[in-house]
Protein backbone atom coordinates (compact mmCIF):
# COMPACT_ATOMS: atom_id res chain seq x y z
CA UNK A 1 0.00 0.00 0.00
CA UNK A 2 2.87 2.12 1.06
CA UNK A 3 6.37 1.50 0.70
CA UNK A 4 9.11 3.69 1.82
CA UNK A 5 12.83 2.64 0.16
CA UNK A 6 16.00 4.13 1.67
CA UNK A 7 13.98 7.11 2.35
CA UNK A 8 16.56 10.11 3.41
CA UNK A 9 15.96 13.28 3.96
CA UNK A 10 17.91 16.47 5.17
CA UNK A 11 16.54 19.80 6.25
CA UNK A 12 19.67 22.01 5.59
CA UNK A 13 23.03 20.11 6.96
CA UNK A 14 20.53 18.54 8.99
CA UNK A 15 19.77 14.71 8.35
CA UNK A 16 16.00 13.68 9.71
CA UNK A 17 16.02 10.70 8.00
CA UNK A 18 18.63 8.35 7.49
CA UNK A 19 17.61 5.46 5.07
CA UNK A 20 13.84 4.19 6.15
CA UNK A 21 12.60 0.90 5.01
CA UNK A 22 9.02 0.55 5.64
CA UNK A 23 5.71 -1.30 4.41
CA UNK A 24 2.69 -0.34 4.86
CA UNK A 25 -0.02 -3.21 4.04
CA UNK A 26 -3.14 -2.56 3.39
CA UNK A 27 -5.66 -2.04 6.44
CA UNK A 28 -2.38 -2.47 8.49
CA UNK A 29 -2.89 0.06 12.08
CA UNK A 30 1.00 0.72 12.54
CA UNK A 31 1.90 2.89 14.87
CA UNK A 32 5.15 4.80 15.01
CA UNK A 33 6.54 5.97 18.33
CA UNK A 34 9.82 7.34 19.97
CA UNK A 35 11.02 10.28 21.37
CA UNK A 36 10.72 13.77 20.08
CA UNK A 37 13.65 14.80 16.94
CA UNK A 38 13.53 10.90 15.91
CA UNK A 39 11.79 11.51 12.26
CA UNK A 40 8.46 10.27 13.06
CA UNK A 41 6.33 13.14 11.54
CA UNK A 42 8.79 13.89 8.56
CA UNK A 43 8.18 9.94 8.05
CA UNK A 44 4.36 10.18 7.43
CA UNK A 45 5.01 13.35 5.93
CA UNK A 46 7.14 11.77 3.42
CA UNK A 47 4.17 9.39 2.63
CA UNK A 48 1.87 12.41 1.07
CA UNK A 49 4.24 14.34 -0.17
CA UNK A 50 3.89 16.82 2.10
CA UNK A 51 7.98 16.03 2.17
CA UNK A 52 9.63 15.12 -0.01
CA UNK A 53 12.58 12.52 0.38
CA UNK A 54 16.15 14.38 -0.41
CA UNK A 55 16.97 10.75 -1.97
CA UNK A 56 14.92 7.75 -1.60
CA UNK A 57 11.85 6.53 -3.23
CA UNK A 58 8.46 6.15 -1.83
CA UNK A 59 5.52 4.21 -3.41
CA UNK A 60 1.94 4.87 -3.16
CA UNK A 61 -0.34 1.81 -4.30
CA UNK A 62 2.79 0.47 -6.40
CA UNK A 63 3.17 4.30 -8.09
CA UNK A 64 6.00 6.11 -7.06
CA UNK A 65 5.19 9.41 -5.46
CA UNK A 66 7.06 12.26 -7.43
CA UNK A 67 6.61 16.00 -7.30
CA UNK A 68 4.65 15.95 -10.11
CA UNK A 69 1.84 12.98 -9.70
CA UNK A 70 1.94 14.10 -6.35
CA UNK A 71 -1.40 16.01 -5.95
CA UNK A 72 -3.50 13.74 -8.15
CA UNK A 73 -1.88 10.57 -6.41
CA UNK A 74 -2.49 11.68 -2.38
CA UNK A 75 -5.97 12.68 -3.73
CA UNK A 76 -7.43 9.23 -4.36
CA UNK A 77 -5.37 7.46 -1.88
CA UNK A 78 -4.52 9.56 1.14
CA UNK A 79 -5.92 11.89 4.04
CA UNK A 80 -4.26 13.15 6.92
CA UNK A 81 -5.21 14.23 10.50
CA UNK A 82 -2.55 17.37 12.11
CA UNK A 83 -1.58 17.81 15.59
CA UNK A 84 -2.77 21.29 15.02
CA UNK A 85 -6.10 20.24 13.08
CA UNK A 86 -5.71 22.74 10.29
CA UNK A 87 -9.57 22.93 10.14
CA UNK A 88 -10.41 25.68 7.63
CA UNK A 89 -11.39 28.57 9.74
CA UNK A 90 -13.89 30.33 7.60
CA UNK A 91 -16.04 27.90 6.54
CA UNK A 92 -18.54 25.78 8.98
CA UNK A 93 -18.18 22.32 10.07
CA UNK A 94 -20.48 21.42 7.32
CA UNK A 95 -18.36 23.78 4.36
CA UNK A 96 -15.09 21.78 6.18
CA UNK A 97 -16.41 18.51 5.01
CA UNK A 98 -18.13 19.23 1.67
CA UNK A 99 -15.23 21.28 0.25
CA UNK A 100 -13.25 18.74 -1.32
CA UNK A 101 -15.93 16.22 -2.35
CA UNK A 102 -17.48 18.73 -3.82
CA UNK A 103 -14.33 21.03 -5.77
CA UNK A 104 -12.22 17.60 -5.95
CA UNK A 105 -14.09 14.49 -6.45
CA UNK A 106 -17.11 16.00 -8.17
CA UNK A 107 -20.08 15.25 -6.01
CA UNK A 108 -22.69 17.26 -5.84
CA UNK A 109 -23.96 19.57 -2.73
CA UNK A 110 -26.52 17.14 -1.60
CA UNK A 111 -24.17 13.92 -1.94
CA UNK A 112 -21.53 15.41 -0.03
CA UNK A 113 -23.69 16.90 2.70
CA UNK A 114 -24.66 13.56 3.18
CA UNK A 115 -22.00 12.00 2.99
CA UNK A 116 -20.83 14.50 5.61
CA UNK A 117 -23.79 13.77 8.12
CA UNK A 118 -22.67 10.39 7.84
CA UNK A 119 -19.40 10.46 9.00
CA UNK A 120 -20.03 13.27 11.84
CA UNK A 121 -22.30 10.74 13.39
CA UNK A 122 -19.55 8.47 12.95
CA UNK A 123 -17.19 11.15 15.68
CA UNK A 124 -20.81 11.68 17.35
CA UNK A 125 -20.95 15.62 16.12
CA UNK A 126 -23.99 15.75 14.17
CA UNK A 127 -25.13 18.79 16.23
CA UNK A 128 -22.33 20.77 15.12
CA UNK A 129 -22.33 20.83 11.50
CA UNK A 130 -23.07 24.40 11.59
CA UNK A 131 -20.90 25.89 13.80
CA UNK A 132 -17.56 27.12 13.08
CA UNK A 133 -14.30 25.32 13.68
CA UNK A 134 -12.85 27.91 16.62
CA UNK A 135 -16.14 27.73 18.28
CA UNK A 136 -15.60 24.02 19.36
CA UNK A 137 -13.57 22.31 21.81
CA UNK A 138 -9.93 21.10 20.79
CA UNK A 139 -11.18 17.25 21.28
CA UNK A 140 -14.12 18.43 19.35
CA UNK A 141 -12.39 20.29 16.40
CA UNK A 142 -9.66 17.24 15.90
CA UNK A 143 -12.73 14.16 15.84
CA UNK A 144 -14.29 17.00 12.63
CA UNK A 145 -10.54 16.85 11.34
CA UNK A 146 -11.15 13.31 11.38
CA UNK A 147 -14.66 13.40 9.99
CA UNK A 148 -13.23 15.80 6.69
CA UNK A 149 -10.35 13.17 6.40
CA UNK A 150 -13.09 10.15 6.05
CA UNK A 151 -14.81 12.42 3.54
CA UNK A 152 -11.76 11.94 1.07
CA UNK A 153 -13.29 7.84 1.54
CA UNK A 154 -9.81 7.17 0.66
CA UNK A 155 -7.82 3.50 1.99
CA UNK A 156 -5.15 5.53 4.25
CA UNK A 157 -5.37 7.48 6.44
CA UNK A 158 -2.65 9.23 8.50
CA UNK A 159 -2.39 10.77 11.66
CA UNK A 160 0.97 13.21 12.98
CA UNK A 161 0.15 13.75 16.82
CA UNK A 162 -3.88 13.74 16.73
CA UNK A 163 -3.44 14.33 20.40
CA UNK A 164 -0.84 15.61 21.39
CA UNK A 165 -2.19 19.34 21.06
CA UNK A 166 -5.15 18.40 23.28
CA UNK A 167 -6.24 18.98 26.91
CA UNK A 168 -5.94 15.79 28.89
CA UNK A 169 -9.69 15.34 29.45
CA UNK A 170 -10.11 15.49 25.35
CA UNK A 171 -8.09 13.16 24.57
CA UNK A 172 -9.52 10.14 25.20
CA UNK A 173 -12.90 11.09 23.23
CA UNK A 174 -10.36 11.47 20.27
CA UNK A 175 -8.67 7.74 21.15
CA UNK A 176 -12.02 6.52 21.13
CA UNK A 177 -13.10 7.39 17.53
CA UNK A 178 -9.97 6.30 16.27
CA UNK A 179 -10.16 3.04 18.08
CA UNK A 180 -13.79 2.92 16.42
CA UNK A 181 -12.05 3.38 13.04
CA UNK A 182 -8.90 1.45 13.81
CA UNK A 183 -12.20 -1.97 13.53
CA UNK A 184 -12.54 -0.86 9.85
CA UNK A 185 -11.10 -1.87 6.43
CA UNK A 186 -8.91 1.58 6.52
CA UNK A 187 -5.30 1.80 6.69
CA UNK A 188 -3.80 3.53 9.26
CA UNK A 189 -0.12 5.40 10.15
CA UNK A 190 -0.30 6.94 13.34
CA UNK A 191 2.33 8.79 14.85
CA UNK A 192 1.50 9.26 18.91
CA UNK A 193 2.91 9.21 22.25
CA UNK A 194 -0.31 7.17 23.25
CA UNK A 195 1.10 4.22 24.69
CA UNK A 196 -2.40 2.10 25.96
CA UNK A 197 -3.87 2.99 22.51
CA UNK A 198 -0.77 1.81 20.19
CA UNK A 199 -1.08 -1.04 22.24
CA UNK A 200 -4.98 -1.67 21.92
CA UNK A 201 -4.85 -1.20 18.17
CA UNK A 202 -1.76 -1.49 16.43
CA UNK A 203 -1.14 -4.67 14.32
CA UNK A 204 2.73 -3.43 14.41
CA UNK A 205 4.71 -0.95 16.44
CA UNK A 206 7.61 0.92 14.78
CA UNK A 207 10.49 2.69 17.10
CA UNK A 208 12.11 5.14 15.53
CA UNK A 209 15.37 7.12 17.05
CA UNK A 210 17.66 9.26 15.65
CA UNK A 211 16.00 9.69 11.78
CA UNK A 212 16.01 5.39 11.77
CA UNK A 213 13.82 2.67 12.75
CA UNK A 214 15.54 1.26 15.50
CA UNK A 215 13.36 -1.58 16.36
CA UNK A 216 9.42 -3.04 14.94
CA UNK A 217 7.01 -5.67 15.94
CA UNK A 218 3.82 -6.65 17.68
CA UNK A 219 2.70 -4.33 19.97
CA UNK A 220 3.31 -7.71 22.70
CA UNK A 221 6.68 -7.50 21.31
CA UNK A 222 7.29 -4.33 22.11
CA UNK A 223 5.60 -3.52 25.65
CA UNK A 224 6.50 -6.97 26.85
CA UNK A 225 9.89 -7.61 25.96
CA UNK A 226 11.63 -5.05 23.90
CA UNK A 227 14.75 -6.15 22.57
CA UNK A 228 17.11 -2.56 22.09
CA UNK A 229 18.51 -1.18 25.55
CA UNK A 230 17.09 2.25 23.80
CA UNK A 231 13.32 1.19 23.36
CA UNK A 232 13.66 -0.24 26.79
CA UNK A 233 14.94 3.22 28.37
CA UNK A 234 12.22 5.02 26.19
CA UNK A 235 9.37 2.66 27.27
CA UNK A 236 10.68 3.23 30.84
CA UNK A 237 10.31 6.62 30.41
CA UNK A 238 6.81 7.01 28.67
CA UNK A 239 5.02 4.82 30.75
CA UNK A 240 5.95 5.33 34.32
CA UNK B 1 -8.82 83.33 -1.16
CA UNK B 2 -10.96 83.31 2.19
CA UNK B 3 -13.01 86.37 1.40
CA UNK B 4 -14.00 84.62 -1.73
CA UNK B 5 -15.34 81.40 -0.08
CA UNK B 6 -17.24 84.14 2.28
CA UNK B 7 -18.78 86.24 -0.90
CA UNK B 8 -21.88 84.92 -1.86
CA UNK B 9 -20.97 87.01 -5.46
CA UNK B 10 -18.49 84.22 -6.13
CA UNK B 11 -20.61 81.72 -4.96
CA UNK B 12 -22.79 82.83 -7.08
CA UNK B 13 -20.50 82.58 -10.28
CA UNK B 14 -19.42 79.37 -9.37
CA UNK B 15 -22.62 77.24 -8.81
CA UNK B 16 -23.51 78.54 -12.07
CA UNK B 17 -21.27 76.47 -13.32
CA UNK B 18 -21.83 73.54 -11.08
CA UNK B 19 -22.54 71.26 -13.69
CA UNK B 20 -19.40 71.20 -15.11
CA UNK B 21 -17.69 69.78 -11.55
CA UNK B 22 -20.29 67.35 -11.33
CA UNK B 23 -19.29 65.96 -14.33
CA UNK B 24 -15.43 66.17 -13.49
CA UNK B 25 -16.69 64.70 -10.27
CA UNK B 26 -18.05 61.53 -12.02
CA UNK B 27 -15.10 61.33 -14.05
CA UNK B 28 -13.21 60.90 -11.15
CA UNK B 29 -15.49 58.57 -9.85
CA UNK B 30 -15.51 56.28 -12.80
CA UNK B 31 -11.51 56.57 -12.71
CA UNK B 32 -11.19 55.73 -9.36
CA UNK B 33 -13.62 52.58 -10.26
CA UNK B 34 -12.07 50.98 -13.29
CA UNK B 35 -8.48 51.68 -12.06
CA UNK B 36 -9.43 49.55 -8.57
CA UNK B 37 -10.87 46.89 -9.92
CA UNK B 38 -7.21 47.22 -12.27
CA UNK B 39 -5.38 47.55 -8.96
CA UNK B 40 -7.13 44.61 -7.17
CA UNK B 41 -6.42 42.48 -10.24
CA UNK B 42 -2.77 42.91 -10.59
CA UNK B 43 -2.67 43.50 -7.18
CA UNK B 44 -4.13 39.55 -6.59
CA UNK B 45 -2.60 37.82 -9.27
CA UNK B 46 0.95 39.50 -8.19
CA UNK B 47 1.00 38.66 -4.85
CA UNK B 48 -0.03 35.04 -5.35
CA UNK B 49 2.91 35.08 -7.63
CA UNK B 50 5.04 36.50 -5.18
CA UNK B 51 4.20 33.58 -2.46
CA UNK B 52 4.91 31.03 -5.04
CA UNK B 53 7.66 28.16 -4.50
CA UNK B 54 9.17 29.02 -7.77
CA UNK B 55 11.92 31.85 -8.34
CA UNK B 56 10.56 32.93 -11.85
CA UNK B 57 7.16 34.04 -10.66
CA UNK B 58 8.94 35.27 -7.22
CA UNK B 59 11.04 37.92 -8.99
CA UNK B 60 8.54 39.04 -12.16
CA UNK B 61 6.63 40.25 -9.05
CA UNK B 62 9.03 41.58 -6.99
CA UNK B 63 10.47 43.53 -10.05
CA UNK B 64 7.23 45.01 -10.58
CA UNK B 65 6.12 46.10 -7.16
CA UNK B 66 9.71 47.35 -6.96
CA UNK B 67 9.44 49.49 -9.97
CA UNK B 68 6.46 51.25 -8.86
CA UNK B 69 7.09 51.64 -5.67
CA UNK B 70 10.53 53.45 -6.22
CA UNK B 71 9.57 55.53 -8.49
CA UNK B 72 6.94 58.74 -8.58
CA UNK B 73 3.21 58.35 -9.62
CA UNK B 74 3.49 61.56 -11.56
CA UNK B 75 6.77 60.02 -13.78
CA UNK B 76 4.60 56.72 -14.12
CA UNK B 77 1.74 58.93 -15.76
CA UNK B 78 3.96 60.93 -17.50
CA UNK B 79 5.53 58.33 -19.62
CA UNK B 80 2.40 56.25 -19.91
CA UNK B 81 1.40 59.32 -21.79
CA UNK B 82 4.07 60.53 -23.85
CA UNK B 83 6.06 57.26 -24.16
CA UNK B 84 3.34 55.10 -25.35
CA UNK B 85 2.16 57.10 -28.74
CA UNK B 86 5.56 55.91 -29.56
CA UNK B 87 5.31 52.25 -29.74
CA UNK B 88 1.88 52.98 -30.87
CA UNK B 89 -0.32 52.71 -28.23
CA UNK B 90 -2.73 55.57 -28.28
CA UNK B 91 -4.73 56.22 -25.32
CA UNK B 92 -6.34 58.97 -23.97
CA UNK B 93 -5.95 60.94 -20.70
CA UNK B 94 -8.44 59.30 -18.49
CA UNK B 95 -7.47 55.76 -20.18
CA UNK B 96 -3.79 56.84 -19.39
CA UNK B 97 -4.82 57.49 -15.78
CA UNK B 98 -6.44 54.39 -15.37
CA UNK B 99 -3.93 52.79 -16.01
CA UNK B 100 -1.30 54.71 -14.56
CA UNK B 101 -3.19 54.53 -11.28
CA UNK B 102 -4.05 51.15 -11.38
CA UNK B 103 -0.63 49.68 -11.73
CA UNK B 104 0.44 51.91 -9.27
CA UNK B 105 -1.66 50.88 -6.52
CA UNK B 106 -1.57 47.11 -8.10
CA UNK B 107 1.93 47.02 -7.09
CA UNK B 108 0.73 48.51 -3.07
CA UNK B 109 -2.05 45.70 -3.33
CA UNK B 110 0.25 43.12 -4.48
CA UNK B 111 2.19 43.47 -1.13
CA UNK B 112 -0.79 43.47 0.95
CA UNK B 113 -2.00 40.67 -0.79
CA UNK B 114 1.20 38.81 -0.19
CA UNK B 115 1.38 39.90 3.36
CA UNK B 116 -2.12 38.74 3.92
CA UNK B 117 -1.12 35.24 2.51
CA UNK B 118 1.94 34.72 4.66
CA UNK B 119 0.15 35.54 7.74
CA UNK B 120 -2.12 32.20 7.59
CA UNK B 121 -0.40 29.52 9.19
CA UNK B 122 1.29 27.33 6.87
CA UNK B 123 -1.36 24.42 8.41
CA UNK B 124 -3.89 25.68 6.56
CA UNK B 125 -2.02 24.87 3.21
CA UNK B 126 -0.71 21.45 4.43
CA UNK B 127 -4.16 20.37 5.34
CA UNK B 128 -5.52 21.47 1.43
CA UNK B 129 -2.33 19.86 -0.08
CA UNK B 130 -3.13 16.69 1.85
CA UNK B 131 -6.77 16.44 0.48
CA UNK B 132 -5.65 16.52 -2.92
CA UNK B 133 -5.72 20.20 -3.48
CA UNK B 134 -3.44 22.23 -6.69
CA UNK B 135 -1.47 25.01 -5.58
CA UNK B 136 -4.04 27.29 -7.35
CA UNK B 137 -7.16 25.44 -6.16
CA UNK B 138 -5.36 25.95 -2.92
CA UNK B 139 -5.78 29.44 -2.99
CA UNK B 140 -8.85 30.24 -4.24
CA UNK B 141 -10.82 28.33 -1.85
CA UNK B 142 -8.39 28.21 1.27
CA UNK B 143 -6.08 30.90 1.67
CA UNK B 144 -7.23 33.87 0.20
CA UNK B 145 -11.12 33.37 1.71
CA UNK B 146 -9.38 33.72 4.77
CA UNK B 147 -6.75 36.58 3.82
CA UNK B 148 -9.72 38.86 2.58
CA UNK B 149 -10.79 38.94 6.04
CA UNK B 150 -7.62 40.61 7.43
CA UNK B 151 -6.09 42.58 4.90
CA UNK B 152 -9.66 44.87 4.30
CA UNK B 153 -8.14 46.96 6.44
CA UNK B 154 -4.89 47.86 4.83
CA UNK B 155 -6.61 47.30 1.49
CA UNK B 156 -9.51 50.33 2.04
CA UNK B 157 -6.15 51.89 3.16
CA UNK B 158 -5.13 51.84 -0.39
CA UNK B 159 -8.47 52.52 -2.08
CA UNK B 160 -8.35 55.41 -0.50
CA UNK B 161 -5.61 56.52 -1.75
CA UNK B 162 -6.03 55.30 -5.10
CA UNK B 163 -9.38 57.72 -5.26
CA UNK B 164 -7.18 60.37 -4.22
CA UNK B 165 -3.89 59.61 -6.73
CA UNK B 166 -6.62 60.04 -9.49
CA UNK B 167 -5.73 63.68 -9.55
CA UNK B 168 -2.55 62.86 -10.93
CA UNK B 169 -4.52 62.95 -13.88
CA UNK B 170 -5.05 66.70 -14.19
CA UNK B 171 -0.95 66.53 -15.13
CA UNK B 172 -1.67 65.04 -17.99
CA UNK B 173 -4.74 67.21 -18.90
CA UNK B 174 -7.73 64.70 -18.22
CA UNK B 175 -10.95 66.70 -16.81
CA UNK B 176 -11.11 64.79 -13.76
CA UNK B 177 -12.48 66.99 -10.91
CA UNK B 178 -8.66 68.32 -9.89
CA UNK B 179 -8.04 69.61 -12.97
CA UNK B 180 -11.16 70.94 -13.47
CA UNK B 181 -11.39 72.76 -10.54
CA UNK B 182 -7.60 74.08 -11.37
CA UNK B 183 -9.14 74.91 -14.97
CA UNK B 184 -12.15 76.93 -14.06
CA UNK B 185 -10.77 78.81 -11.28
CA UNK B 186 -7.25 79.89 -13.00
CA UNK B 187 -9.20 81.18 -16.57
CA UNK B 188 -11.19 83.54 -16.55
CA UNK B 189 -12.88 84.90 -13.39
CA UNK B 190 -10.20 84.21 -10.70
CA UNK B 191 -12.48 82.83 -8.33
CA UNK B 192 -10.58 80.11 -6.46
CA UNK B 193 -12.03 79.63 -2.72
CA UNK B 194 -15.24 78.26 -3.71
CA UNK B 195 -14.22 76.09 -6.25
CA UNK B 196 -11.10 74.53 -4.26
CA UNK B 197 -13.11 74.30 -1.36
CA UNK B 198 -16.20 72.28 -3.23
CA UNK B 199 -12.95 70.00 -5.10
CA UNK B 200 -11.52 69.38 -1.27
CA UNK B 201 -15.35 68.56 -0.16
CA UNK B 202 -15.72 65.84 -2.88
CA UNK B 203 -12.83 63.80 -2.40
CA UNK B 204 -13.92 64.21 1.05
CA UNK B 205 -17.10 63.00 0.94
CA UNK B 206 -15.46 59.59 -1.55
CA UNK B 207 -12.57 58.94 1.17
CA UNK B 208 -13.95 59.30 4.36
CA UNK B 209 -16.85 57.59 4.58
CA UNK B 210 -14.74 54.19 3.48
CA UNK B 211 -11.87 55.05 5.96
CA UNK B 212 -14.35 55.41 8.54
CA UNK B 213 -15.85 51.70 7.65
CA UNK B 214 -12.59 50.27 7.51
CA UNK B 215 -11.39 51.60 10.56
CA UNK B 216 -14.58 50.13 12.40
CA UNK B 217 -14.29 47.08 10.61
CA UNK B 218 -10.56 46.31 12.28
CA UNK B 219 -11.95 47.31 15.61
CA UNK B 220 -14.68 44.47 15.25
CA UNK B 221 -12.38 42.62 13.89
CA UNK B 222 -10.30 42.56 16.23
CA UNK B 223 -12.69 42.71 19.32
CA UNK B 224 -14.49 39.26 17.99
CA UNK B 225 -11.66 37.51 16.93
CA UNK B 226 -8.13 36.95 18.96
CA UNK B 227 -6.98 34.85 16.45
CA UNK B 228 -7.66 37.46 13.59
CA UNK B 229 -6.01 39.91 15.86
CA UNK B 230 -2.73 38.86 15.84
CA UNK B 231 -2.84 37.52 12.23
CA UNK B 232 -3.52 41.31 11.86
CA UNK B 233 -0.65 42.36 13.82
CA UNK B 234 1.88 40.08 11.83
CA UNK B 235 -0.25 41.65 8.61
CA UNK B 236 1.15 45.07 10.39
CA UNK B 237 4.12 44.51 11.34
CA UNK B 238 5.46 42.42 7.79
CA UNK B 239 3.99 45.58 5.47
CA UNK B 240 5.77 48.49 7.98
Amino acid sequence: MIKLSNVHKSFGNHEVLKGINLNVHEGEKLVIIGPSGSGKSTTVRCMNGLEMPTSGQVFVDDVELTKKNRITLVRSTSSMVFQQFNLYPHLTVMGNLTLAPIKLFGKSKKEAQELARHYLAVVGLEEKALAYPTTLSGGQQQRVAIARALCSQTKIILFDEPTSALDPETVQEVLNVMVKLAAENITMVIVTHEMGFAREVADRVIFMDDGTILEEGTPEHFFVSPTHERTKQFLGKILH
Amino acid sequence: MIEQILSPECWLVFLADWTLFLQAFGVTVMVSIAALALALALGVVFGVMSTSHYRLPRSVARAYVEAIQNTPLVLQAYVFYLALPYVGVMMGQVSVGIFAVGIYHGAYIAEVVRAGIQSIPRGQAEAAASQGFTYVQTMRWVILPQTVKIILPPLVNQMVNLIKNTSVIALIGGTDLMNRTNDWATSGASIYGPPFLVCGVLYFLLCFPLSTWGRRYEERLKKKDHHAEQELKKLEEELS
